[in-house]
């Protein structure tokens, strides 16, 4: 194996490891997703029908605020014990490095969002077919989450206050990816075709993907120089 | 303890050419220049703000200089065909330590990120060099300061890089561990290693070095 797949599996196993060790964090993202979503019914009364009809909007706004919660803590650890120093410093290009890091960010936080959605999904009334399509535009948008969320976490390393400072540089950055996602669901409840919201976060997911590991990496150099 | 470095590095150069830096735009250092040669140490002076740290990691490529330039065996730092980095090894005032990994897991991920893979023996080896043997796999939260240092400084020992950047290297550290670090400096300067460190505390260190003292001109 060379060095640079060597680099990369390791700083994915390594950010696998610590999660496993300190199971709380990704605890507590999961938790909130739950929570929150648990509290629409609560809050709005039981009527099965109007439940229905706020679910994807719901599901996904729960989704966004979970992911915020566990963004903080994606580059400060790392920044706070000299290992994101070590990070920079590594041979490796910091862009791909850094992608290996959100990986494991989506691995940790962002799928099991999507694994518990389809009970929270029948929880609110959606049929099957809501549900696979829910699921689908979770398992196309969480790593937009992760993504566009870490750009917002390297801007603000360091920061007093960094965690309600990615709230307001993030959140609107998340709308995309909320219109289509909610929308996909939306789409085939009212019986219409999904297909065109579910490939237009296909095409964001790839435009992130091609954009953020970059901008991230540019944003962790400035913030440690 | 036995030092033995199993390698010894080719002659290598390090050249800094008027180097300008800037701090929170204040001048800290004007026109700076100095070379180093396999075997030689360099230890940075001054007062507290004279750009001591600043300097260290501009030669890291962790800051970028106002003006001037840094040269690994004649070539700028930024053309180097393995990166501007796959020189030298840098241990700051933080250790670059996960609490909840082993020093062991510490050691061998970072050495493959720093794109040298080392086997558990060889991990296990150098941590009883440096006095940790059966603690190998304990997590680093349970070590004291002073183990978690010498961990940190086993990383220096297993990624073999000729150049070792070192902030404050003794600070914080006991006796025992100070003789440790200071017989590991002797031996990368005997295998021809360069070695650069800003230190408050004058420590005897056998081999070839000198003294650059910052702010002076200011």
């Amino acid at each position: 194996m060379n060095g640079l797949a060597t680099a990369l599996i390791t700083l994915l196993r390594r950010d696998l490891i610590l999660a496993l060790r300190r199971r709380q964090d990704a605890l507590v993202v999961l938790g909130f997703f739950v929570v929150v979503v648990s509290l629409f019914p609560l809050g709005v009364g039981p009527d099965p029908q109007l439940l229905r009809s706020m679910a994807p909007g719901v599901l996904w706004v729960s989704a966004l605020l979970a992911t915020m919660l566990s963004l903080e803590r994606l580059f400060s650890d790392d920044f706070r014990d000299g290992s994101l120093e070590q990070i920079l410093l590594s041979p490796q290009p910091l862009s791909l490095l850094v992608g290996s890091k959100i990986l494991a960010h989506w691995l940790i936080t962002g799928l099991p969002l999507v694994l518990i959605s389809p009970l929270l999904g029948m929880q609110l009334g959606l049929d099957g077919t809501e549900i696979l399509i829910l699921m689908t535009a979770l398992l196309l948008g969480t790593p937009i989450l992760s993504l566009v969320g870490a750009i917002g976490a390297a801007l603000t390393l360091g920061l007093r206050g960094g965690g309600v400072l990615i709230s307001l540089l993030i959140l609107p950055l998340y709308v995309p990816a909320l219109v289509l996602g909610a929308g996909a669901v939306d789409a085939v409840m009212y019986g219409s075709s999904a297909q065109a919201h579910l490939s237009l976060m296909a095409a964001l997911l790839i435009l992130t993907l091609l954009l953020a590991p970059w901008a991230i990496a540019a944003a962790l150099r400035i913030m440690l120089d | 303890m036995s030092h033995a470095s199993h390698v010894v590095f080719p002659a290598h150069r390090l050249e800094v050419e008027g180097l300008v830096v800037e701090r929170g735009e204040r001048l800290l250092i004007r026109d700076l220049g100095f070379s180093l040669a396999g075997g030689e140490l360099l230890q940075v002076a001054g007062r507290n703000g004279a750009g001591k740290t600043s300097l260290l990691r501009i030669l890291c490529g962790l800051s970028r200089p106002l003006e001037g330039r840094v040269c690994w065996d004649g070539v700028p730092v930024q053309h180097q065909e393995e990166g501007p980095t796959a020189h030298l090894a840098y241990l700051g005032h933080a250790n670059a330590l996960k609490d909840e990994l082993s020093g062991e897991e510490n050691l061998r991920i970072q050495s493959a990120l720093q794109g040298r893979g080392v086997g558990r023996d060889e991990a296990w080896e150098v941590l009883g060099r440096m006095g940790l043997g059966g603690h190998e796999d304990l997590p680093v939260k349970f070590l004291s300061q002073g183990q978690k240092r010498r961990v940190a400084l086993a990383r220096l020992l297993l990624v073999r890089r000729p150049l070792w950047i070192l902030d404050e290297p003794f600070a914080a550290l006991d006796v025992q561990v100070i003789e440790v670090l200071r017989s590991a400096l002797e031996a990368h300067l005997a295998a021809n290693g360069m070695i650069i460190l800003t230190t408050h505390q004058a420590v005897p260190i056998e081999g070839r070095q000198r003294t650059l003292t910052l702010g002076k001109a200011a």
